[in-house]
């Protein structure tokens, strides 16, 4: 029997189709995963499953069997269906306890909250899918994978039988994914039924069982997870063949040109965040720093950006002292940076695209004259800036906000490496983007580093940084764990494993 | 094209519910409105009115939608507004120069210092962290009793008045004051009777540098590295901080321009209309005025000047329906307030405004 079925699901917004004539049909008591890239249209198609937008006419939804229209999230909760987000919706001060009874609260014949019922009920529920929660601890102490937890019991304390996850391994550390595997297999033993949005192919290898395939808002096929490749799952994704590995020669390592040295930084508690933290670069190498987020990474770049004052150390660029220094100066001593979230810090996005092309260098000749913006220069330099790295839609003036991430990305790549730099830091370079726009970025990168130049790549997927990197550095707790050299990186069986190791805290 | 649209659509539901409560207060609001029409417009000389009246709404509505630019939402124009006035009531007393002199001088004074003022509040976020509209309120105040402080101080103190001395002459930026009340100056008035209407109140030079503080602002915004900055630090601070722009900086030297134009307002007001300032109660509201100039001027320099006119024809000719009509002049703030209402909740027209313009672009 099927849980949830849909047939011919579309959803336009003015003149854009985000889903397209859809079929999903989902069994009982399966874990169903759908597959697209970043924009296929996985969000829209969820939030109409949960209510919170209505399909165009002439789609129909069956719920067990029974064809219904779902007006709104409280309808879908009411039905069985639970959503969990990707950015979870807890209320951080309260306990673990209270978030999960919210809004449904049991109560006491004189009105007041029944915490004793509450309670009770939420470690049953604990204890049948062995989710091992201390109720009383406020969400704001607990790791991410245990709110994620929270989370699904909030699902199922309302009686879900149909679980939606929203890229639930996201945030989680290696440790955690296995743990959420774990979860998911009970989920499913006790019978309920579980839909993934994902794009990542090993995860869907791991624990679903079947996946349908989403691709610019089109239904394109629904295959059975075991008989299917992770190649063919891509391939299916993008609408072409893709190669999963980066193709690279060897590095050819040159002179060291960055240098960081007992650097020690604070982050926005005064809580020290980066410790006695060392780090060389050479030219013609790409240094991958592996490690979960939140140890120190983005307080790391924010000092060597110079947007966060460091207690101590120091940074080098061929041999230049560049700490404390603006982050203007930073930037004329050929140190680039991609930075981690491009719409809030890489890019202006009510700008021009091509005001957004020279946000560093407005004063610097061509481009302005006496104060004055020359725009003729401005034109001139976008211009050949979206030839050459193949910017679409291939218009200067719309502003950086209706560009797609990919082509967003483009821009910040194609500005930075247009000051010619010595350094490149490139922090989660290819987050959010779709395989093509992922492939894109990591052959430029590694044409940078052919080059000569050094690249110190900053990500939270392992894969990234083992398929990218000539060497690696594990960070944990804001310092760096353990080296990883080329040699160790190319002959070490278990390489994903290995590394995962350090970067939850083991050690050699 | 779009932001025009938006902004009269939003003038129009003010005005209709304007008439909706003139219709409660059971006052017909075609007559009342044409009393108003006509009270604005019938006459050279309410022309001339309205133009005195709107060139310290565009001065602060400027200064309101240039700090917003930047991301600030400068409360404190009505503030600065009083410092320059007060700098151009004292120095306009106390200094007498040739009038080539003194009216370039004095009003230097007043930009410089409720610059100076204006850029405290930026310079307080900047450094302090401080926020723009708790700083300039506060700052509001504390420029008022300055103000009624000097005005009572001794040498500047009017005696036996609430006042304070007038300024001297020189600093007079009214038009053709003496040649108006001179005999041939009448002679030549009386054979020329439009001019003669529109010379009767007292016009100033004050639009003038309004309308060349409008040009400045729009080529600052559209045309310098300077504007290109600080519109960056204002959509965007992070990404601004990241592309090597001092933000901090940026956000002090938007308050003190901010702050000189408001201060011009002032300056202007009295140099040109008040001669001289008085004991405040209250604000007197053209630095408030100017956050609602600037809202309907969606923020952007010539905006600001066609909404600075609106405004000022409104309140000019609001007042005019109490005599005619024994309608309450407080209707006219309610068209205000509900102009801002509307704007403030763009959803109710912007929808239809894109429907619009999309079938327009299909034709």
């Amino acid at each position: 029997m099927f849980a949830l079925e849909l047939k011919n699901i579309s959803k336009t917004f003015g003149t854009f189709k985000a889903n397209d004539g859809i079929n999903l049909s989902v069994k009982s008591g399966e874990v169903h995963a759908i597959l697209g890239e970043n924009g296929a249209g996985k969000s829209t198609l969820m939030k109409i499953i949960f209510g919170l937008y209505q399909p165009d006419a002439g789609g129909e939804i069956y719920l067990k069997g029974k064809k219904v229209e779902i007006p709104t999230p409280r309808f879908a909760i009411k039905n069985g269906i639970g959503m969990v987000h990707q950015h979870f919706m807890l209320v951080r001060p309260f306990s673990i306890l209270q978030n999960i009874i919210l809004g449904v609260e049991p109560r006491t014949w004189f009105g007041s909250v029944n915490y004793k019922a509450a309670r009770a009920q939420v470690m049953a529920l604990s204890e049948t899918y062995n989710f091992n929660i201390d109720p009383d601890r406020l969400v704001e102490t607990i790791s991410v994978g245990m709110q994620q937890r929270v989370e699904i019991i909030k699902t199922l304390y309302r009686n879900a039988e149909l679980i939606i996850l929203d890229e639930p391994t996201a945030v989680l550390t290696p440790q955690e994914v296995l743990d959420f595997y774990r979860i998911v297999e009970n989920l499913k033993r006790l019978g309920k039924t579980i839909i993934i949005i994902t794009h990542k192919l090993h995860e869907i290898k791991e624990i679903a069982d079947r996946c349908t395939i989403i691709r610019k808002g089109l239904f394109i096929e629904t295959v059975d997870v075991g008989t299917t490749s992770e190649e063919e799952l891509a391939s299916k994704m993008v609408g072409r063949k893709v190669d999963l590995k980066v193709s690279k020669s060897e590095a050819v390592p040159g002179d060291m040109v960055f240098n960081v040295e007992d650097l020690s930084v604070d982050n926005d508690k005064h809580l020290p965040a980066v410790k006695n933290l060392n780090l060389t670069l050479h030219r013609g190498e790409i240094l991958g720093l592996a490690g979960i987020d939140g140890n120190g990474q983005s307080e790391l770049v924010e000092a060597l950006a110079g947007l966060r004052k460091f207690k101590s150390g120091s940074i080098k660029i061929n041999d230049k002292e560049i700490g404390h220094l603006t982050p203007r100066k930073i930037y004329e001593s050929k140190l680039a940076m991609i930075p981690e979230d491009r719409q809030r810090r890489g890019l202006v996005m009510d700008f021009k695209v091509k005001e957004n092309f020279v946000l560093q260098r407005i004063e610097k000749s061509p481009f302005s004259h006496y104060g004055f913006i020359i725009n003729r220069e401005l034109e001139k330099f976008a211009d050949s800036m979206m030839e050459r790295f193949d910017i679409r839609p291939r218009n200067i003036e719309l502003n950086a906000r209706n560009l797609s991430g990919g082509n967003q990305q483009k821009i910040i790549l194609a500005r930075e490496i247009a000051n010619n730099p010595d350094v490149l830091i490139a922090f989660q370079p290819t987050r959010g983007l779709d395989v093509g726009a992922i492939q894109y970025i990591h052959q430029e990168i590694i044409k940078l580093r052919d080059q000569g130049k050094a690249i110190l790549l900053i990500s939270y997927e392992l894969d990234e940084v083992i398929n990218l990197s000539d060497r690696v550095a594990v960070i944990v707790d804001g310092g760096i764990s353990v080296n990883i050299s080329h040699e160790t990186l190319v002959t070490q069986n278990n390489i994903k494993e290995y590394i995962g190791l350090f970067m939850a805290g083991g050690s050699v | 094209m779009k932001k025009f649209l938006f902004s009269f659509l939003c003038v129009l539901s003010g005005l209709l519910f304007g008439a909706l409560i003139l219709k409660l207060s059971g006052i017909s609001p075609v007559e009342a409105y044409k009393v108003m029409w006509n009270g604005a417009f019938s006459r050279p000389s309410y022309i001339a009115y309205i133009i005195i009246r709107s060139t310290p709404l565009i001065l602060t509505g400027l200064s309101v939608a240039f700090a917003f630019r930047t991301g600030l939402f400068n409360i404190g124009s009505e503030g600065q507004f009083i410092i320059g006035a007060l700098t151009a009531a004292y120095f306009g007393f106390i200094f007498n120069f040739n009038p080539w002199i003194q009216i370039p001088l004095v009003l230097a004074l007043s930009v410089f210092i409720s610059s100076l003022y204006g850029g405290l509040a930026g310079f307080m976020k900047a450094r302090f962290g401080v926020h723009e509209v708790i700083s300039t309120i506060m700052l509001n105040w504390i420029a008022l009793y300055f103000s009624n402080y000097m005005v009572l101080s001794e040498g500047f103190h009017k005696v036996n008045t609430e006042t304070s001395e007038f300024i001297n002459p020189s600093t007079s930026i009214t038009i053709l004051e003496n040649w108006k009340s001179s005999d041939s100056g009448m002679n030549w008035l009386s054979n020329h009777p439009f001019l003669n209407e529109f010379m009767r109140p007292s016009l100033n030079a004050g639009i003038f540098f309004a309308l060349i503080a409008v040009f400045i602002i729009w080529l600052i915004l559209k045309k310098t590295t300077f504007g290109f900055k600080l519109k960056a630090v204002g959509i965007s601070p992070e990404a601004a901080r990241y592309a090597g722009i001092n933000v901090n900086k940026k956000m002090t030297q938007s308050m003190m321009i901010a702050g000189g134009l408001s201060g011009l307002a002032g300056a202007t007001h009295v140099m040109g209309v008040s001669k001289n300032i008085a004991i405040l109660a209250a604000h007197e509201g053209y630095g408030f005025d100017g956050i609602a100039v600037s809202l309907i001027g969606s923020n952007s320099p010539f905006g600001s000047l066609t909404a600075g006119f609106f405004l000022g024809a409104l309140k000019y000719s609001g007042q005019k329906i109490q005599s005619a009509l024994e309608a309450p002049s407080e209707v006219i703030s309610i068209m205000i307030g509900a102009i801002i209402f509307f704007i403030a909740i763009p959803i109710i027209f912007e929808r239809p405004i894109n429907k619009v313009l999309k079938i327009w672009e299909k034709k």
